[in-house]
Formats: C-alpha cells, sequence, structure tokens
C-alpha cells in the first residue's frame, strides 16, 4: 500500500498536474510538494506527489519495476495462468 | 542494478554477522519491504545467523477487525458509497468481507481526491472514504477534506483508521521482545516522517534504524549498514534511499496531517491498543468525520480462532508456525489479514517460499 512510483510532471495547473510513468499517464496532486515545478520527477504515492527525486533515482526504480512486470509474466507462464492475481 | 555493489554489501553483511557471532533479528518494518525481499530471494542470500522478522508495515493488516466491520455494515446503508482503495476489499470481518458481498455501492479508488469527486457527482449519496494507512496516505485524506470543503461538499465523509508507524515500532520494543535488534526503516513512510523521526527510538532502545528503498542493492547495502553497526556495537539513524529522504521529512504533509488530525490510543490487530499509535479527525472537522456523522461506536475487535498473526507481526513467530498456515488459511481462503493483503507476510511465505 506504501509503494510510491516516480513521474515525471508534464502538465501543471495549480496543485493539479499530469504525471508520466514510464509512457502511462496519470492525474495527481501537488499539494504536499509546492516546490515541484514542470518537468520535474516525483514519487507518486495515492495520487500525490510526496517527494521530489532526481532523474537517476527515478530510472532505477523505472527498470526495477520493468523487472518485475517480466519476472511475474514469466512465473505466470510457468504456472500456466493458474494464479491469475 | 550493479552487480558489483550487491557483492560488496552481502561481503560486508557476511563479515559483520561472522564478527557478530550470534543470532542477529532486523525487522523490516514495511510490508513492501517483505515482499521485495521474497521476490528477490535476497532471505538465500543472507548468512545463517541473520534473521529478518516481517513487522506491523502493512497498513491493511494492522487494521482491527472492529474497524473492518463498520465498514461492512455502512455498506449494506443504500444511501452510501463507499470508497476505498483496492486493498481493504478482501481483508474478512467477523463473518465476511466486501468482496464477497460484492455490493454496488462499494467503489475501488486510487486516491482520496477520487473519493471527492465521487461526492461530486453523487450529491444523493453520502460517501464514506475507507481513510487506512500510515503517514503515507494521511496527509492525502487531509487534503480531501480541504478540497470537500472548498467545494461545499456536504457528503464527504472519511472513517479514520489511519495509523502511524513510531509508536508500534516502540511498542514492539517495550515489549521485552528481544529478537529485535534492529529496524530497517520503510522507504515512503520515511520520505513524509524524515529520517530524524527515528532518532528517539535509536536513543532510547539503542536499536539502529536505517531506512532503505526497495531495490535489492538497497535493501542489501540498508542491512550491511546495519550490521555493520550492530558489529561495532553503535547504534544510529541512517538512510539508503537517497535525496527522497530528508532528515527533516516532508514538512507540508507533516503540517497536513497535524492540521486535521490528533493523536489518540487504539486499535491494531494483532497488537493491542497502541499509545497515540492512531489518529482521530479534529473536531473543528467532525462534519468530514464519518464516525461522528453516523454515531458509531467502534466494535471490540475479535481475532479470528485460532489466527497467530499478531505473533507474526509482532517477529516472534514465522508465518508456518502457525497450524493455520497453508491449511485452513491460504491466498484463495485467507483467515487473518496478514494472508488477505499481498504485502502481509504470510502471504508472500505463501507465494513464494511454499
Amino acid at each position: 500500500m506504501c509503494l510510491a512510483v516516480p513521474a515525471r510532471i508534464v502538465e501543471m495547473n495549480g496543485d493539479q498536474a499530469v504525471a508520466d510513468t514510464m509512457g502511462n499517464r496519470w492525474h495527481i496532486r501537488t499539494t504536499l510538494t509546492p516546490e515541484v515545478k514542470l518537468g520535474d520527477i516525483v514519487l507518486v504515492h495515492a495520487g500525490y506527489a510526496i517527494a521530489k527525486v532526481d532523474e537517476e533515482e527515478a530510472r532505477k526504480t523505472w527498470e526495477l519495476f520493468e523487472q518485475i512486470a517480466d519476472m511475474e509474466a514469466q512465473q505466470q507462464r510457468a504456472q500456466g495462468g493458474e494464479d491469475a492475481t | 542494478m550493479r552487480l558489483d555493489a550487491i557483492q560488496s554489501a552481502r561481503e560486508q553483511i557476511e563479515n559483520a554477522c561472522a564478527k557478530i557471532g550470534r543470532p542477529v533479528g532486523v525487522m523490516e518494518v514495511c510490508g513492501t519491504h517483505t515482499v521485495a525481499l521474497f521476490r528477490y530471494g535476497i532471505r538465500s542470500l543472507l548468512p545463517k545467523n541473520l534473521k529478518l522478522l516481517s513487522g506491523p508495515g502493512c497498513p491493511v493488516c494492522v487494521t482491527d477487525q472492529g474497524y473492518v466491520d463498520t465498514v461492512i455494515e455502512l455498506a449494506q446503508r443504500t444511501d452510501c458509497l463507499i470508497a476505498t482503495y483496492g486493498d481493504m476489499i478482501r481483508v474478512p470481518g467477523k463473518a465476511t468481507s466486501l468482496e464477497r458481498l460484492s455490493l454496488p455501492n462499494v467503489r475501488v479508488v486510487l486516491s482520496s481526491d477520487d473519493a471527492v469527486s465521487l461526492a461530486k457527482n453523487h450529491p444523493d449519496k453520502t460517501i464514506i472514504f475507507v481513510a487506512v494507512g500510515f503517514e503515507t496516505t494521511t496527509p492525502a485524506t487531509a487534503v480531501a477534506m480541504a478540497q470537500a470543503e472548498k467545494l461545499g461538499l456536504e457528503n464527504f465523509t472519511a472513517l479514520c483508521g489511519h495509523k502511524r508507524v513510531l509508536p508500534a515500532m516502540r511498542a514492539l520494543l517495550s515489549g521485552r521482545n528481544d529478537k529485535i535488534d534492529a529496524f530497517l526503516c520503510p522507504g515512503h513512510v520515511s520520505v513524509i516522517l524524515g529520517s530524524g523521526a527515528y532518532e528517539p527510538i535509536v536513543k532510547e532502545f539503542h536499536r539502529p534504524c536505517v531506512v532503505a528503498g526497495f531495490e535489492v542493492e538497497q535493501i542489501l547495502s540498508g542491512l550491511a549498514k546495519i550490521c555493520e553497526q550492530l558489529a561495532q556495537n553503535e547504534f544510529a539513524v541512517d538512510s539508503v534511499y537517497g535525496l527522497a529522504v530528508r532528515p527533516e521529512g516532508n514538512r507540508t504533509a507533516q503540517q497536513w496531517i497535524e492540521n486535521y488530525f490528533e493523536l489518540c490510543d487504539g486499535p491494531w490487530r494483532g497488537l493491542g491498543r497502541i499509545p497515540e499509535g492512531s489518529l482521530r479527525i479534529r473536531e473543528k472537522y467532525a462534519k468530514f468525520d464519518a464516525q461522528k456523522r453516523f454515531g458509531i461506536e467502534q466494535m471490540p475487535a475479535e481475532e479470528p480462532r485460532g489466527c497467530l498473526c499478531g505473533q507474526v507481526l509482532c517477529g516472534l513467530i514465522e508465518p508456518n508456525q502457525c497450524k493455520l498456515f497453508g491449511k485452513k488459511c491460504t491466498l484463495d481462503h485467507p483467515v487473518g489479514p496478514c494472508m488477505v493483503s499481498t504485502e502481509g507476510a504470510c502471504a508472500a511465505w505463501y507465494k513464494y517460499q511454499k
């Protein structure tokens, strides 16, 4: 539940923003991080930016997500799709 | 991921643990750490005398049954809409769960903001936002109340089940739990609280507290820092999480929590009442407080029979030492909260180590 995702702010209007993670875009709020600007990378948790992060940190996490997705896909193939959750 | 960094952290851990020469227990407070440790097989990389204990850091797991039953009861009302994070719908109350009931007025939301939108779009219903979680989700509930106020939405309420991580860590150590030598502290909660928040625990209980993120390299280097401290007989706060965790944390988010909530003693599943371990909505915002709006008195929390989740959450036993584990309690038919949540210790054990 406490997992946050790094995302780049691609649109901003007051404390409402559109954030991009690996091509997925969604609406977030920047109420808790008033210092962030368009183009910044933030950690998003449950729809809210909670901290600004740097490019390098974000990239590491994005890579990790890709690995997890690959691993889960492999696991599911190995289990013959028996565990779809 | 840098293999050389992983290898060198592993060596550091091994050397330090050899030097310590006795069993070492490190509690990973956060459920996301628990899952990462299993997913990456990190446990198998560690020396035999280093034991990782899964802590109470999964908000779903520690939400008491009385709270869940209250949500289930409110969900039967036709004049309400329940807005909940997805993790909560599978959690069993005394008799059933939101998922099993599959009621039309239960909506899964990704953010407290979505709950406010529901209130805007359904003026004929009262929205009950299932406000659970630690310091990561608490400020979002506060912002939602402010938003509802701004939009003049009288039909937005929150059922406050928010909890605080630090008092729980303190309660674990005060309970004469001698299995915990150090804490691997939760990354994202620490973004809000700041690494400095652990200083009093380190000072009072002489246990290293190291904040780590969720990548293999970070978890291992966090463990390496802990083991080196223990080998040197030192106790300090440290962080390997990088820039996102500052000593003072996110002051804006802390201020939102402070403005809308006050401390109270509250029940944690498996751990009992923890002094100042819970939050309630301040009187000033009582109109958003579902508990007050619906005149709810919390039902007494009962643990499912034979379920040892409480001992698992304290790091006193491992999941497979519970008689229900893998028999009566499985991923498909969970009995206790640690099997329900994807971040629960029992679910992680079952999935990865069965």
